[in-house]
């Protein structure tokens, strides 16, 4: 199974340290990158009377999965059992399809790669993409 | 046979028109091999990959990148049949090359994320959806010949 090495915990939590004081957006840009870039992801947010990606939902909505990635970011050494309760809400509630943790992740790679472009570098990616992966893992737990 | 909005075609002029083939190709090459390292498999004469700093200084990479970057020249001025563009392409990443397309999608993610840092703000998401679907196609014409 796939794990992040102590080495790259220290790469990904320092990266998300630096990322902290732009979180907010990051957040928010990635958001409306997924539902313009991908737009059937829109199906998930179809109780939204605004879906245009600068609208006050989809900010707020990007800036609370921001502050999910931090609160796994702190968990870091256990994401399944610190990310029971999330995994569960997306399991039992949201049901989303897993596919779209990849292209969320995908979406906000590409924004911090834009908004930290010198710090985002190969080594740097290859540790966040792990963990985004894991991230994504440790929600799908509670699917079947 | 895709369908290109006015945007997306004078997007993908434009993107490819302001990129440095020398600077983006090796980075994003390099960042591939670093990020998805079963993609060295293909690369066995390359000399030192051991690790990313090797594969960032070595040349052979670099130079691969140009080629593979200038390969999608192509494309970018036959967009309405790129399929047919690269028919040729395909067939020899299959049956000479021996690349397993998957690998395609991989080096197309790499190479978004290296242009989204060179373009910065520019690199809208807009810019990013047009940037995208061209890579689709050309990753889907380069897998068509497989069989």
């Amino acid at each position: 199974k796939m794990s992040l090495s102590a080495k790259e915990k220290v790469i990904v939590k320092d990266f998300f340290a630096k990322v902290s004081s732009r979180s907010d957006e990051v957040g928010a840009e990635a958001l409306a990158r997924l539902i313009v870039v991908y737009p059937q992801t829109k199906s998930y947010f179809a109780h939204w009377k605004d879906l245009s990606p600068n609208g006050a939902p989809v900010r707020k909505h990007g800036i609370t999965i921001m502050g999910g990635l931090y609160e796994a970011v702190s968990k870091i050494d256990d994401l399944a059992g610190g990310l029971l309760t999330l995994s569960e809400l997306h399991a039992f509630v949201l049901r989303v399809d897993p596919v779209n943790f990849k292209i969320l992740s995908h979406c906000i790679m590409v924004v911090l790669s834009m908004l930290f472009a010198e710090e985002f570098t190969p080594q740097i990616h290859v540790a966040v993409d792990k963990f985004l992966a894991l991230v994504a893992l440790a929600l799908s737990e509670k699917y079947r | 046979m895709v369908e290109w909005t006015d945007f997306e075609r004078a997007t993908i002029q434009s993107v490819f028109e302001k990129m440095d083939y020398d600077d983006v190709g090796p980075a994003a090459l390099s960042r591939c091999l670093v990020v998805y390292p079963w993609t060295q498999r293909y690369f066995g004469n390359f000399g030192n990959l051991y690790n990313a700093a090797a594969i960032q200084g070595n040349p052979m990479v670099a130079a691969h990148g140009k080629t593979v970057l200038h390969g999608l020249d192509r494309a970018v001025k036959n967009m309405d049949d790129i399929k047919a563009t690269y028919a040729e392409l395909s067939v020899l990443h299959s049956e000479k090359l021996r690349v397993d397309p998957d690998n395609f999608r991989l080096l197309a993610d790499c190479l978004t994320i290296v242009v989204a840092a060179r373009m910065g703000a520019d690199f809208t998401a807009d810019v990013q959806g047009a940037f995208q679907k061209f890579l689709a196609v050309v990753v889907s014409s380069l897998g068509r010949q497989y069989h």
